[in-house]
This record gives C-alpha cells, sequence and structure tokens, in this order.
C-alpha cells in the first residue's frame, strides 16, 4: 500500500507526522531539538474509536494536536477526509473544523471564565459567521445543553458554578455544536472524579452512536482506552510501538506489556506481583539510534540498540514495531 | 459578577467611602465649575491683591487680587481632564500594543519590548520634560507627554496579562472552532486582560495630576490665564513669605486629589482581588 495515499474507509490519515520543538538557541545555550512526535503515520478509520496511550510526555498530546493542525507539522502529512490540511487556506480550514472538533483534558479551563454557558455554546456559531434569530438560538442551546445530559436551568449559569463534570458536559456540547463527523478527546476524564469519569464515557459512547462520530481518543490510561477503543496505538517517546486491534489482543511489545501489567488488579485474590520496569526515560532530546525503549527493555539485545525497529504487521490488524516481540 | 459589583465593595470600605466622596466633589468641581466658583478665575483686582483668607474670599487672594478658591475649582478641571485624557489615550494605546506584542510575538515583541523597557528606565518626569523640549509646551503637549510617558506602563502589564491569557485552553478551544485572532484577542483575551490596566490606569491618573502640577509648576503646562494647580503653587513661591496661602491651598487640593485616588484604587484592588496581578509589571 502507498502510504501517502489515504485510504477511502479512513477519515483522518497521518504519514510520516513528525513534529520538533527546539530550545534554547541563545548565546549562552545552544539549540536543542526534541522530536515530541516522531514518524507517525496512523489511520482512523470511519466510525472508530482509535485510542492513543502512552505516558506523559510521549507526544500524544502533541499528536492530537497536529491531526488538527493547531499545531504545524515539522514534516509529514495529515489528510482529512482526503483533503491534506497543510494546504489548507485560511478559510477553507476554517470550514473544515466545523468537521473535526476537540474536546479538551481540563474543563475548568476550557471555558471562558467570563462566558456564560449559553454565550460559549454560541459562540460556535458566531466563529463560523452563521447568523441565528434569538428564537434559534435559544433552541440550539437548549438542544445542545439537554443532549449532553445538563439542565437547561444552567444555560445562564458561569464557569465557576459549575462542577467538574458538569463543565466537562458543557465542553463537549461546544464541540458537538457545528456538528463534526470527527472528535479529538484529549484526556477527557484525566482530570475528573473516577465515578463522574465513568458518566463522561457512557455519555460519549452514546454520543458516538447517535450521531455517528468518529473519535480519536488520547489517554494515559490504557484499561480505559482497551475498554472503549476499537484498537489502540501505544506510544513512547513521540513513537508509535504497538497497534493493538480490540480489546482481547495481548500486547507483544515489552513497554505496551508493561503498561497493562502495571493496572491495579481490583480483586485482591487475583493481584499478581507487577515486575516494575528498571531504568530510566531517556531525555527526549537525545538521539536514539535504535529502539527508543531499548535502554529499559528486558529483552533489549545489540541490535535494539543499534536500529530503529520498523513497524511490523502482525495479522488481525495488530503491529508492533519490535525486534524481540514477546510471545 | 456584574462590573459594579467590586465597585461597590470598594465605596462599602471606610477608605474606599471617604475617598469615593472627596473624588466626587472634585469631579463636581470640575464639571460645575462656573456654577459653584464665587468669582470668576481671570478677574484681576489689584488694590485686593494677597488678601487674606476671610468672609469675601475663603482661600484669600493671588498676587493680581483673583479669588484663590475660584482658580482652584477652575483647576480642577484643568488637572483632570489634562489627566484623564492623557491616561485614557496611554491605556488605549498600552492595551493596543501590549496585546499585539503578547499575542504576536516575534520581532514586534522584540521591538515592543526593547522601546518600553528603554523608556521604562527612565522617570517619567524626565521622558515628559524631554517631549514638551521638543513640541514646546501647552496643555496639548502636557497631554501628549503624559500619555507617552506612562505608555510603557500599561504595554508592559498588557503584555504580561496577554502572554498568561493566551495559554488558556479556552484560546486553543476557540480557535479550534474556526476563529481568526481578531476574535481571539477581542472577545477573550482583552476582555480577560482589561481589569487590572484599568486599576492601573487609575492610579496613575493620580500620578498624571502630579505630573500635570510639575509641569505646570515649571511653566511648561497650561498657559496663563487658564488657572492650573501647579502654575499657581509656582506663582505662590514669589509670595511665600507674605501670602503663603497661595501655595498652601493649591498644594492641598493636589494632595488631597491624589491621596483619595491612591486609597480608592487600592479599594477597587481589594475588592477585585488583583493584587498579585498588578505585581507582574
Amino acid at each position: 500500500m502507498d502510504a501517502s495515499v489515504p485510504r477511502d474507509d479512513s477519515l483522518v490519515t497521518m504519514t510520516d507526522l513528525t513534529r520538533e520543538f527546539s530550545s534554547g538557541g541563545s548565546l549562552m545555550k545552544p539549540r536543542r531539538t526534541m522530536r515530541a512526535v516522531n514518524n507517525v503515520s496512523l489511520d482512523v478509520p470511519r466510525g472508530n474509536v482509535t485510542g492513543v496511550v502512552g505516558e506523559s510526555g510521549c507526544g500524544k498530546s502533541t499528536l492530537a494536536r497536529l491531526v488538527l493542525r493547531l499545531l504545524e507539522a515539522t514534516e509529514g502529512t495529515v489528510f482529512f477526509d482526503g483533503k491534506n490540511l497543510a494546504t489548507q487556506s485560511q478559510a477553507e480550514m476554517r470550514k473544515l473544523r466545523r468537521q473535526m472538533q476537540m474536546v479538551f483534558q481540563d474543563p475548568y479551563s476550557a471555558i471562558d471564565p467570563r462566558y456564560t454557558i449559553r454565550r460559549a455554546l454560541l459562540e460556535p456559531f458566531q466563529v463560523q459567521g452563521e447568523a441565528k434569530t434569538a428564537a434559534e438560538a435559544k433552541t440550539t442551546v437548549e438542544e445542545l445543553i439537554s443532549m449532553v445530559g445538563l439542565s437547561t436551568r444552567m444555560m445562564d449559569s458561569f464557569p465557576h458554578q459549575l462542577s467538574g463534570g458538569q463543565k466537562q458536559r458543557v465542553g463537549i456540547a461546544r464541540a458537538l455544536a457545528l456538528r463534526p463527523s470527527f472528535l479529538v478527546l484529549d484526556e477527557p476524564t484525566a482530570s475528573l472524579d473516577v465515578s463522574i469519569q465513568a458518566q463522561i464515557i457512557d455519555l460519549l459512547e452514546a454520543l458516538k452512536e447517535e450521531l455517528g462520530l468518529t473519535y480519536l481518543f488520547i489517554s494515559h490510561d490504557l484499561s480505559l482506552v482497551r475498554y472503549f477503543c476499537d484498537r489502540v496505538v501505544v506510544m513512547y517517546l513521540g513513537r508509535v510501538v504497538e497497534i493493538l486491534s480490540g480489546a482481547e489482543t495481548q500486547p507483544r511489545h515489552h513497554y505496551a506489556h508493561a503498561l497493562l501489567e502495571s493496572n491495579f488488579e481490583p480483586d485482591p485474590t487475583r493481584r499478581k506481583i507487577v515486575t516494575m520496569l528498571g531504568g530510566e526515560i531517556p531525555s527526549p532530546f537525545a538521539k536514539i539510534p535504535g529502539c527508543a525503549f531499548a535502554a529499559r527493555c528486558p529483552a533489549a539485545s545489540d541490535m535494539c540498540k543499534r536500529e530503529r525497529p520498523p513497524l511490523s504487521n502482525l495479522g488481525d490488524g495488530q503491529m508492533v514495531a519490535c525486534h524481540n516481540p514477546m510471545d | 459578577m456584574t462590573a459594579f459589583a467590586p465597585i461597590k465593595t470598594a465605596i462599602r470600605s471606610p477608605r474606599g467611602g471617604v475617598s469615593a466622596a472627596v473624588l466626587l466633589l472634585v469631579v463636581v468641581c470640575a464639571l460645575f465649575a462656573p456654577l459653584i466658583a464665587p468669582y470668576a478665575y481671570d478677574i484681576q483686582n489689584l488694590p485686593g491683591a494677597n488678601t487674606e483668607p476671610g468672609a469675601a474670599h475663603w482661600m484669600g487672594t493671588d498676587e493680581f487680587g483673583r479669588d484663590l478658591m475660584s482658580r482652584i475649582i477652575y483647576g480642577a478641571r484643568t488637572s483632570l481632564s489634562v489627566a484623564v485624557t492623557a491616561i485614557s489615550i496611554s491605556v488605549a494605546a498600552g492595551l493596543t500594543l501590549g496585546a499585539m506584542a503578547g499575542y504576536f510575538g516575534g520581532w514586534f515583541d522584540r521591538a515592543v519590548t526593547a522601546v518600553v523597557d528603554l523608556t521604562w528606565s527612565f522617570p517619567e518626569i524626565l521622558i515628559a520634560l524631554i517631549l514638551i523640549a521638543i513640541i514646546g509646551p501647552g496643555l496639548e503637549s502636557t497631554m501628549v507627554a503624559i500619555s507617552i510617558a506612562y505608555l510603557a506602563q500599561f504595554t508592559r502589564l498588557t503584555r504580561a496579562q496577554i502572554m498568561a491569557l493566551k495559554n488558556e485552553t479556552y484560546v486553543e478551544a476557540t480557535t479550534n472552532l474556526g476563529a481568526g485572532h481578531f476574535h481571539i484577542i477581542f472577545r477573550h483575551l482583552l476582555p480577560n486582560a482589561l481589569t487590572p490596566v484599568i486599576v492601573a490606569g487609575m492610579l496613575a491618573t493620580g500620578d498624571a495630576i502630579i505630573l500635570e502640577a510639575t509641569l505646570g509648576f515649571f511653566g511648561l503646562g497650561a498657559q496663563p490665564p487658564t488657572p492650573s494647580w501647579g502654575a499657581m503653587m509656582s506663582s505662590g513661591t514669589a509670595q511665600i513669605f507674605i501670602a503663603p496661602w497661595i501655595i498652601i491651598f493649591p498644594g492641598l487640593a493636589i494632595a488631597i486629589t491624589v491621596i483619595s485616588i491612591n486609597l480608592f484604587g487600592d479599594a477597587l484592588i481589594e475588592a477585585l482581588d488583583i493584587r498579585n496581578r498588578l505585581r507582574s509589571v
């Protein structure tokens, strides 16, 4: 398959996506660059939930912003619905943004503190230049607010009068206002209480069925991602190390395995001894010729340190980038 | 929270209430000077020069026999209008420059910061004097000089606010809705950055009154016979031993007005709870 041409059944296609950040570059400090996202190629199939997991700093949030062109890619391309985002004009991009929205990690700062909920929910239309009469505006806000399970009494509240879960529901309503087909969920439950997390996940699942949405779900919680997603992409230091299809697939990459192992087992009789990973995460500024995980990997060989393992297909949609995959 | 709630809270505090009352009195004097002043400010009466304060002239008369109280009431007009106009221009320009520099960054930010830091390193009076030396004395040039002298302060403050606010998630969220820079700056960043800048502007108005009086004292501000508190004090220096009231009363007017502005500004800062945001200058 030619990687530069997006497949028909995928809504979003990333090819060789790379984003570098640099720091320093002044008189005293030499310029250093780090690759937050390193050569990521990925499809997001229509109607699917694709999960991206990895520890903090692995580049998953950067990936989310590249997909929506909130950040410009250093190299590589993002195709949305067959269109190369990098070549879209500002006006075309504004139109495309109706199709692709995002729910943010921190609901506490995702709404302007001076905006009422009503105003925040009408802003998408204002920005898109869609005039609404007072009556239309009222029905729109009421529809959106009840779609995410909030009471219409909250319409004129300010964000600080709402709880975290309620704010996140407003964030979801705002993202859905323009009827997008694609939603990036950037750790939408990470800053919420556990009981509220489940409610938000349920809501997102229901909305997906109801509106036929496609999700890219970013999280550091592998068990949540495996429950919620059709396909799981495991990232480590900006690279994709494994792609798992379905909740039952056993990870073959040593990092993905360790990540899954680290989840707590609620049943004490089934609790196992967690094998801790040794070593340190390499500095993101370090140039690593081989596998990024080699320094911490129990099965690392000399080759792992020299040569970067390519993503190879294991069948059934599972792919792994490892020279010595687990059985 | 409405915009007036903090003002109400400020007025309810003791210092806020007293200072607000004094300020109201000064503003009323400035607005309705012809109705309040017992005499015209420019009628000379040489036989009655340097009259001591008494029943006919509550604050006495100056070296030309003009009623001092009337001149102080009219002088409130000059002082307040110069200070308020100059600071308004300065705040408006500082908000625009600071917002653009803080939001866009890059070479524009570096250029603005360099100029602002340079002017920031001089006292305001020096900048104002240099500018007046260039454009010549007078009421308009005083306004221009004062507004440029305080520009650095508002630009810095706005820039710092915008830099902090532009990383808020709601800015990214609104960008992702398809909003342009104009919408982000005017609908989100500036409204959230405005409060500390307005309060700083109010406090600077007090300083601007002193600066206007200083320039007037040197004869660089309002030209005679227009009454200006600073110029009145200046003419009072010659009579300081025979008619000390000529220098005392305008001086008191300046002091009381500026102290009231500072006290009210302080009460407002307390009510708005923004002391730490003002310190970021």
